[in-house]
């Protein structure tokens, strides 16, 4: 059971509808990868729960810590930032090593230079 | 219904939805078909470990799943990034 049970309703149920709507844009994400056909549409789906999923939880988390603990607690802020810079760093980076990769095995899936 | 009660329930049906979404992206990882597909699923099994552990830290209560989804984050971003290095040159450090 939780621990901070002195919380107030009203807030536990935005926390609950934060991360709810978050976790269904992850798994909306993660479904998108497994039923999209072509790696060039797969590399879109995940962003979503990397990018809102993630930002929902996230605002979750900030709201239920710093109404927990009685004072602006934006340590969580910190994993929004991270991922923020580094999701378009990586997939940028894996989409060009497809890229390259498939026009050096001279597959047709490629996109044009 | 008391708040802990709907946090309790709330958030752990929100873990079970991360939890199918891991499962996909394990699916697309053990799948293929080629290399890439495997380093964005694990990319996705890295997000979704990490947005996983961040609903347990609220729903038990505990501040130090923080911690654990902070270097979680890290880990994957580095991990990917190394990979995709591999895939692109055939070595990370040239």
């Amino acid at each position: 059971m939780t621990v901070a049970s002195d919380l107030p309703l009203w807030a536990a149920w935005v926390i609950v509808a934060a991360t709810l709507s978050g976790s269904l844009l992850a798994l909306t994400g993660s479904i998108g990868l497994v039923v999209l056909k072509r790696f060039y549409e797969r590399v879109h789906a995940p962003t979503l729960g990397a990018t809102l999923g993630m930002a929902l939880i996230v605002i979750a988390s900030l709201t239920f810590w710093s109404l927990s603990e009685g004072r602006l607690a934006l340590k969580d802020l910190l994993i929004g930032v991270f991922l923020t810079v580094t999701t378009p760093v990586t997939l940028i980076l894996l989409a060009r090593a497809a890229v390259y990769r498939d026009r050096v095995e001279g597959e047709n899936d490629a996109p044009p230079e | 219904m008391s708040a802990s009660d709907v946090l309790f329930w709330g958030l752990g049906v929100a873990q079970i939805l991360l939890l199918l979404a891991m499962l996909m992206a394990a699916g697309r990882m053990v799948r293929g078909p080629r290399a890439q597909d495997r380093v964005l699923g694990l990319d996705t099994l890295y997000l979704n470990a990490m947005l996983l552990i961040l609903v347990q830290g609220m729903r038990s209560g505990v501040g130090l799943y923080f911690e654990a989804a902070l270097i979680i984050g890290m880990l994957g971003f580095t991990a990917t990034v190394a990979l995709a290095k591999f895939l692109m040159r055939g070595e990370v450090i040239e």
